[in-house]
């Protein structure tokens, strides 16, 4: 049985800018990192693999640069690693996204000559932050969706069932549905493990495969921007009054702190 | 006495035996070239082995100096026994003219007599006064073998006083010359016995203990009578901290996982261990109720190679790990991740052990082969990967210190230094006034310097120690490409750590960067001149000067700052009891700043402790992670009427103007 792990490359946000003039992102010199709820996932599906025999795959959709995050998968102990990477993918919504990923996914079972268990994708993404592409996913493969996961309680491999425990605002949701499942993970679901040396190096030789849409024979309509009804419109920061040091620290604490306060009252935010 | 010499074959044949068995489990060892600057090591054997340096800086050493000096004498005098046991009729005094032999004999006799009197002292150390450093959870300081080695050491000495005294008594020996034995010979003819029969009892007294000494050296931890001489002529020559690198290609294993992985010198070291206990007593963990003892590190590996020998000679997998469960021969994940790499046991070690590299070349195991280390090291590993600082903060945020003040980026030929800021003094709120501070003071001295700024990476220093060499590889080769191609040469460091790294561990990647702590630079602004301060500063109170573990221990840098607070104060700083090379760590060293502290009492609150008995109003450091220790030890003890303050912070006040 297959666990299929959908992992994306993101720009590290902390270290994103946004350009003020033309209000696109920034993206020169920023480091990519594995969207760090999809290491969740991933791990997740390397624990399925331990524990219950499962073929673990990483799967992404992304320029060809993604291969990194992918290696990332393989170092971790991921069996295979897909990549779609086309160009007529560019510029896709989330629809387009999980029409690639889809196909991606049924495409994976087919050459495995195996069926496909669990779908598992991070809850959201922090440079999109939509969490609309695991839910895609699975609408598009008729799978049962399961998102926000925190806990596997169970999974039957006879009764073909997964018991999960869903983090909600406030509350947790213990929910339990037949496989083939999606779900979407949260941090607390595990703690991602950190690969040794040699499954780092081994990684670095494996190979990648990469999909494009000739192996995918998707519409053209329905991938990338063509796919895509969504357009962004424009990107901005909010303006934000930026914090200023007063005072002088160690050398004057009582003036500080008097600053301090007096700052406080003039904004209203302390009483007397 | 024909007899003698098949039992003196005997034992030198069992002697042969055990010391070719302990030289072949030595060679199991990894290969390593100790061989490097023979006249160098050469001078460190005679300093530390013949001199006895480190041995003699402890109350007791004397002790051991004597007895050491003593061996080393009465070598020749038990050459020349063996010789009579031999060979029927020889004496020394046949073969020596009178002018040597006189002398000679009389050396013999006085230093005897000194040294029974130091295994008298010896016996009563560890009888009637011995110190809690002696017993380690395997060795009793009162054990039969440690009793025996003294029991034969006395033994041979009164042996061979009885021995001539007899021949005194007989006419053979002359009195004159043997003023101990003479008083021997005067004891035993008042006795009226018979003398030959003195004699013969003396003889074979003297040549059973010798012969049984002989043997039984080999398989005790005497055997250091043997292994500490060549251990001091192969002792590491560079930085202590520094390990070698690593070769990483597939295929390849890494760190420390069984003993043959360790290299002949960590062996020929588990030889070597006295069982001193000086490191034990040394070491921060060891005090603060860890299950690490540096010394127990180095039995463990004796122990560990012998009982697997048969095993590892043969190939086969060992059977007692070096890597688990609490045992003799094993040392546990919590006692390897103990460690702050302070260096305190080397320094403490007289025969020059190098409890280190066994330590992280454990943690390299653990970390690069099995990926287990404890859990809040994730974060930071993950955080030095992907964002080159142990927060994890935004790299972009390491220019935020200079929002007040006017920071050229460094730019070779135009700027002198490269200010290198170091992840501490870029990010932490506290370390970053010190680096404003410093900024000040060298744009007061006139300095030429510049920054990185945003392309400043981590210098790595917790990786290394940490044990995860291998990201630690990529940040140095990244860092040296960037010194390289912006044509650094000369670097200031206000962090022992990076100091350390920059010097001593770069050097490996072929980089010779002329790298300069700011308390040395501070030191040398003030000396010229060129840093002219506008007043004695005496707000500070009572400054206590605490020596940084990288600074101090791992670099020599001892006397800059203290220099440096002399001048801006006018008086010395005060003193830790435990200073210079023997000061104790705060905490924080070989990636501990970035762990958990819970078994035991935290190491900074044992210096905190330390600090308060002095009644400083003020601690001094020079290293962020000191800063970091002593302020939350402070809180933690309530002190808050006692500050720290870096050197910086120290120099600065003495820059503002007049009051
Ligand atoms: C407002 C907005 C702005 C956008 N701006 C840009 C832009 O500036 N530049 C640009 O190139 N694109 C942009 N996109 C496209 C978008 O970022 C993604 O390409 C795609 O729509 C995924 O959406 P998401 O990131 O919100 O993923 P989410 O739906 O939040 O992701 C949930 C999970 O789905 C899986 N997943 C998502 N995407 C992939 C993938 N590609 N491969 C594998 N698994 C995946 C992961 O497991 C992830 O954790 C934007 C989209 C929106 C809605
Ligand atoms: S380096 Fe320091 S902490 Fe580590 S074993 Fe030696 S003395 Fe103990
Ligand atoms: S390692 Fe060195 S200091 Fe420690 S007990 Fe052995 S000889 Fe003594």
């Amino acid at each position: 049985m297959l666990a299929i792990a959908c992992i994306k490359q993101v720009p590290d946000t902390t270290q994103v800018q946004i350009d003020p003039v033309t209000n696109t992102l920034v993206r020169e010199g920023i480091p990519f990192i594995v969207n760090p709820y999809d290491t969740h996932a991933l791990e997740e599906s390397l624990r399925l693999k331990d524990r219950h025999g499962f073929r673990a795959v990483a799967l992404s959709m992304g320029p060809p640069n993604a291969e990194a995050a992918l290696r990332k998968a393989l170092s971790m102990g991921a069996d295979d690693a897909i990549l779609c990477s086309d160009r007529c993918f560019g510029g896709a919504d989330t629809l387009a996204t999980s029409n690639v990923l889809a196909a991606a996914i049924a495409r994976i079972a087919e050459e495995a000559g195996d069926e496909v268990g669990i779908v598992l994708c991070g809850k959201q993404t922090i440079d999109g932050d939509t969490a609309q592409v695991g839910p895609g996913i699975a609408s598009r493969l008729g799978f049962r969706q399961l998102t926000l996961v925190d806990k596997i309680l169970t999974l039957d491999m006879e009764k073909r069932t997964i018991r999960v425990s869903r983090k909600l605002e406030g509350r947790h949701e213990i929910v339990e549905a037949p496989l083939p499942v999606m779900i979407t993970v949260v941090r607390e679901l595990n703690r991602p493990r950190y690969p040794t040396v040699p499954m780092r190096l081994a990684a670095v030789n494996a190979s990648v495969k990469v999909w494009n849409n000739e192996v995918l024979k998707l519409d053209v309509n329905s991938v990338g921007l063509k796919g895509s009804p969504t357009w962004v419109s424009r990107i901005f920061s909010p303006e934000r009054d930026k914090g200023e040091i007063i005072g002088y620290g160690v050398n004057d604490p009582e003036g500080t702190a008097a600053l301090l306060i007096d700052r406080l009252l003039s904004k209203d935010l302390l009483a007397v | 006495m024909t007899i003698f010499t098949p039992l003196f074959l005997i034992a030198l044949g069992i002697f042969i035996w055990q010391c070719g068995k302990k030289l072949s489990l030595i060679r199991l060892g990894r290969p390593e070239n100790r061989f490097d600057n023979p006249a160098l090591r050469l001078r460190e054997m005679l300093l530390y082995a013949f001199g006895q340096k480190r041995v003699v800086a402890r109350p007791f050493g004397i002790n051991h100096f004597v007895i050491f000096w003593a061996f080393i004498v009465l070598l020749a005098a038990n050459g020349a026994f063996i010789l009579e046991g031999l060979i029927p009729g020889f004496r020394l005094a046949n073969v020596l003219p009178p002018s040597l032999y006189h002398p000679l004999v009389f050396a013999f006799d006085i230093v005897s007599f000194l040294a029974l009197g130091a295994i008298v002292l010896s016996f009563a150390r560890r009888l009637l006064f011995k110190p809690p450093y002696l017993d380690s959870a395997y060795v009793n300081a009162r054990s039969f073998e440690a009793f025996l080695i003294l029991s034969f050491i006395a033994l041979l000495m009164l042996a061979s006083f009885g021995l001539n005294g007899v021949k005194i008594s007989l006419g053979i020996e002359p009195a004159d010359f043997m003023p101990v034995s003479t008083v021997a010979a005067a004891l035993l003819e008042k006795s009226g016995s018979d003398l030959e029969t003195w004699g013969a009892f003396f003889w074979w007294l003297h040549a059973g203990v010798l012969l049984a000494f002989i043997c039984f050296l080999p398989m005790s931890k005497h055997m250091h009578i043997l292994t500490a001489i060549p251990n001091c002529f192969f002792q590491n020559l560079g930085s202590i901290s520094t390990q070698p690198r690593e070769e990483f290609a597939v295929g390849n294993r890494y760190g420390v996982e069984k003993v043959t992985d360790l290299t002949w010198k960590d062996l020929l070291d588990s030889f070597t261990c006295t069982e001193c206990g000086r490191c034990q007593d040394a070491c921060p963990a060891n005090a603060t109720g860890k299950s690490l003892n540096p010394r127990q590190v180095v039995h463990s590996l004796k122990v560990n190679l012998l009982a697997n020998a048969p095993a590892l000679k043969a190939g086969e997998p060992p059977r007692v790990p070096l890597i688990g469960a609490e045992g003799e021969g094993t040392n546990t994940e919590e006692t390897i991740w103990a460690c702050t790499t302070c260096g305190a046991c080397l320094q403490a070690c007289p025969v020059m052990i190098e409890h280190l590299p066994k330590l992280v070349g454990m943690r390299r195991h653990l970390v690069e082969m099995e990926s287990k280390f404890p859990e809040e090291l994730l974060n930071l590993f993950e955080n030095m990967e992907q964002r080159s600082n142990p927060w994890g903060i935004a790299p972009g945020e390491r220019t935020k210190w200079t929002a007040q003040m006017d920071v050229k980026p460094f730019e070779a030929g135009k700027t002198e230094y490269l200010l290198y800021v170091g992840c501490a003094g870029s990010f932490d709120s506290r370390s970053k006034q010190v680096t404003v501070n410093l900024a000040a003071i060298l744009d007061a001295a006139g300095v030429s310097w510049g920054i990185l700024g945003k392309d400043e990476k981590c210098c790595g220093d917790s990786l290394r120690r940490l044990g995860n060499e291998y990201i630690f590889d990529r940040m140095a080769k990244e860092n040296v490409a960037l010194f390289r191609e912006r044509g650094v040469t000369k670097v200031i460091t206000m962090c022992p750590h990076c100091f350390t790294t920059l010097r001593n561990d770069y050097r490996q990647y072929g980089i010779e960067l002329e790298v300069i702590h700011h308390s040395e630079l501070i030191k040398e602004l003030l000396a010229t001149g060129r840093l002219k301060l506008n007043r004695q500063v005496g707000e500070l109170g009572k400054i206590i000067f605490h020596d940084s573990c990288y600074l101090g221990r791992h670099n020599d840098v001892y006397d800059a700052p203290r220099q440096v607070v002399a001048t801006v104060t006018g008086a010395a700083p005060a003193e830790f009891d435990r200073a210079r090379e023997g000061s104790f760590c705060c905490g924080a060293g070989g990636g501990r700043m970035w762990m958990e502290e819970l078994t035991g009492i935290r190491i900074n609150l044992n210096r905190v402790t330390e600090a308060l008995e002095k009644r400083p109003d003020t601690i001094c450091v020079a290293c962020p992670y000191c800063m970091t220790m002593f302020e939350d030890g402070l809180k933690d003890k309530q002190a808050g009427q006692t500050r720290v303050r870096d050197i910086a912070e120290v120099v600065a006040e003495g820059m503002r103007p007049q009051a």
